[in-house]
């Protein structure tokens, strides 16, 4: 028997159904994610082909990472994605208290990162390692190739760490939108698009981490 | 014969103000919006070339010091590289088109389209304000240590315009690639596609896969020079030829955005004037696709004189020839499609047949420097100048403006006046090759590009091409009069003007803001001429 349809209000003008709205912006975070990828897989090929150059000044500049804060760093991350992945579980079976617990928490760990994060930048600012006249690094005779190091190392855990507040926007709209009733059990692509995004920021980390953190550790 | 008349309800009348044109999410209109801010930085562009042909006409730098004139050269490459070409057909006519042409409402993300809009024209404002603060001098390749180190002008500003535009270019081709995937009519199939969506889909790859290189490229230049890290810098350890692979790993696909869009273009037109189905459908769909993989893995043949090694300028090599063939396939099938033809010469048809002939020598001369050996020959001369002009000028924007004038019944309601826009194709092809066939000639006798003078042997062929400039200027303001006076006194076009085959000529012109009056069911392959041509209103 034929059922009378309404159309829902999350329905925008130019779709025909929910189904295909959601198709669409699943599609369309996947392709941005694909650009994401050659943005970072610029910074992934000069790394490499410096490593694969100065590997001594690499593993010296990456002895000299605080390796409890990227390794905290990286477990409060993957944490992050866990909560994420389960508030997106919540928004589908409609609870909305569950949904908007695990955004903040996602939202608070992703807050500890940059903390952290933070914490990293001004130690490595005391100890002369940021790029530039200033810079220092013993022993002398890799002073000059540790700074592509961390050139490298600055810009792309900056770049990471502009990705993570980008992400915290978004996770506040998020939980906007779940807060004022705009998500529904119907209607919970947003969240679902916006956990891909977030997934995609932890998965960077856990490239950067072995790379900046622990090539120099067992040479 | 019936009187036409105007649509009562189209999309130029759904609202009238500054705010329903710059707060809209109706593609057409955004790709109005794009329409007047590309021929505004076309003009712009083009002004710069105007005075580059004017230091040219004499051998000593008399007009403009040394200095200026890399300002002139450079200004000139980005701003019709970044702001028209990149941009031109897929945002004006693509943004058009494509909900049209596949019968759906609209793009899938109408608000992300207006966005890219206003990021585009904020990566222009950097633009301007990098010109009106002195300029830049680095030519459009922006090669370190030079830009990094050395330079005095305004890097940062062009460099972050690029990196803004980018994104616009970016989230254009991530709406057209899900648009084509997710809202194509009933019965619309992939091979019903008109082939301009195959040309606008895998310019939308290139765009998508591409633009995000250069973007981090343009912010570690930016970083080198404002905070003095390494990653270029020779002093450190680091490599300019890295700069080169990762600037043409974007800036060789990048061709080939100006270039497939112009190839969808032709298709249409080709068709639809020789009352034929297009020869070799799924060639010359194919062909785009493959012309978006290959233009990845050549952009090698950019660095031959730039310390590459031995094997990889042979593979590079290698691998450029075989760009000729898919663009071969589209040639010959677009040929094969005339052969029997009913082949009327409106004026979209003579801009198509300028971009085959146009092309073709494009292409061809593409193949000589392809070869390594050529190629170090010419490197950095004229020849190369004439070549990439034979295909960003005599192929894209060819294509551009005959696409522009096909399509312009739909998107103003209005025809354009036939003789006065023959007259002015003819004009703009014979001052297109007085300006640019000479620079073979100087290039392979050995004159640099980027000087503000040259020795008096070359000033004959320099003042031939200086004076086809000027011939090829006059060809552009005139569709720029006429396009603007048939807005208004025009005659009225009717839906189907040209008895074309294809969804968007089935709704009236100017279409409603809507698209269609209910959504079109597709029941039939493309182009099926000339079982349309009773239909044709003469």
């Amino acid at each position: 028997m034929a059922e009378i349809v309404h159309p829902s209000p999350a329905l925008a003008h130019q779709f025909d159904n929910l189904e295909q709205q959601k198709e669409a912006s699943t599609l369309g975070m996947w392709v941005f994610l694909t650009t994401e990828v050659l943005f970072f897989g610029g910074l992934f090929v000069t790394y490499c082909i410096y490593r694969l150059w100065y590997p001594a000044a690499f593993a010296a500049g990456s002895r000299e990472m605080l390796i409890w804060a990227g390794a905290t760093n990286t477990a409060v991350l993957i944490t992050s994605s866990l909560t994420m992945a389960l508030a997106v579980h919540a928004a589908q079976t409609g609870n909305r208290r569950l949904l908007m617990s695990f955004l903040i928490v996602t939202m608070l760990l992703g807050c500890v990162f940059l903390g952290i994060k933070a914490f990293e930048y001004h130690t490595e600012f005391a100890e002369h390692h940021v790029p530039g006249a200033a810079f220092e690094f013993q022993p002398q005779a890799l002073r000059q190739n540790a700074q592509l190091f961390f050139s490298l190392y600055f810009v792309m855990t900056g770049l990471h760490a502009l990705h993570m507040i980008i992400g915290l926007g978004l996770m506040s709209f998020m939980l906007w939108w779940a807060w004022n009733g705009t998500i529904t059990k119907e209607y919970y692509n947003p969240i679902e698009v916006s956990g891909l995004y977030w997934h995609f920021v932890d998965i960077v980390w856990i490239f950067l981490f072995p790379l900046l953190y622990l090539i120099g550790r067992h040479v | 014969m019936r009187t036409l008349v105007l649509p009562p309800h189209h999309y130029l009348n759904d609202g009238y103000g500054i705010k329903s044109w710059l707060l809209t999410r109706d593609h057409k209109r955004i790709a109005l919006l794009y329409l007047a801010a590309i021929t505004f930085f076309f003009f712009l562009g083009g002004s710069f070339a105007v005075l580059i042909r004017l230091e040219l006409v004499t051998p000593p730098g008399d007009l403009v010091s040394d200095e200026t004139y890399n300002k002139l050269f450079t200004m000139h490459g980005v701003i019709m590289v970044f702001f028209f070409l990149i941009p031109s057909i897929p945002s004006t006519l693509g943004n058009f088109l494509v909900p049209l042409m596949i019968g759906a409402k609209d793009l899938a993300f109408p608000k992300l389209n207006l966005a890219s809009w206003y990021i585009y024209v904020l990566g222009g404002l950097f633009t301007i304000y990098a010109l009106v603060t002195g300029g830049v001098d680095t030519g459009w390749t922006f090669y370190t240590p030079y830009s990094t180190v050395s330079s005095t002008t305004s890097v940062i500003p062009a460099a972050m315009g690029i990196f803004i535009t980018g994104f616009s270019s970016i989230l254009t081709g991530l709406n057209f690639i899900v648009t084509i995937h997710r809202m194509r009519a009933p019965g619309m199939t992939w091979f019903r596609m008109p082939l301009f969506l195959w040309s606008i889909y895998a310019t939308s790859l290139i765009m998508v896969l591409g633009t995000p290189v250069l973007a981090i490229t343009m912010l570690l230049v930016a970083a080198e020079r404002v905070l003095h890290f390494g990653f270029f810098d020779p002093a450190l350890g680091g490599d300019p030829v890295l700069f080169q692979h990762l600037f043409w790993f974007y800036s060789h696909p990048a061709v080939y955005i100006m270039v497939l869009p112009s190839m969808g273009v032709v298709s249409e037109i080709v068709a639809a004037f020789c009352r034929k189905q297009i020869f070799g459908y799924k060639f010359v769909a194919f062909a785009s696709m493959a012309i978006a993989v290959l233009g990845f893995l050549v952009w090698g043949h950019h660095l031959y004189v730039a310390g590459e090694s031995v094997y990889a300028a042979m593979i590079f090599s290698a691998l450029s020839f075989m760009v000729a063939i898919p663009s071969a396939v589209k040639v010959f099938n677009w040929t094969a499609t005339m052969y029997k033809g009913s082949i009327s010469w409106k004026t979209p048809m003579l801009y198509a047949m300028g971009f085959i002939g146009l092309f073709t020598i494009g292409g061809l001369t593409g193949l000589f420097i392809a070869a390594v050996g050529f190629d170090v020959h010419v490197t950095d001369t004229y020849f190369i100048i004439a070549h990439f002009h034979y295909i960003m000028v005599g192929g894209a924007l060819m294509g551009y403006l005959g696409g522009l004038h096909y399509w312009w019944p739909k998107i103003s309601g209005r025809l354009y006046p036939e003789s006065l826009a023959k007259l002015s194709a003819g004009i703009i092809f014979l001052g297109f090759n007085l300006t640019f066939f000479p620079q073979f000639i100087l290039g392979y006798l050995g004159m640099p590009r980027r000087y503000h003078a040259y020795p008096p042997e070359f000033q004959v062929l320099n003042v031939l091409s200086s004076a086809g400039a000027s011939i090829l200027g006059v060809g552009y303001l005139i569709p720029m009069a006429y396009l603007m006076w048939s807005l208004r006194y025009g005659k009225i076009a009717g839906a189907n003007p040209w008895g074309a085959s294809g969804l968007e000529w089935t709704t009236t012109s100017p279409p409603p803001t809507e698209n269609f009056a209910e959504t079109p069911i597709v029941t039939e392959e493309p182009y099926t001429y000339p079982l349309r041509a009773e239909a044709h209103l003469g």
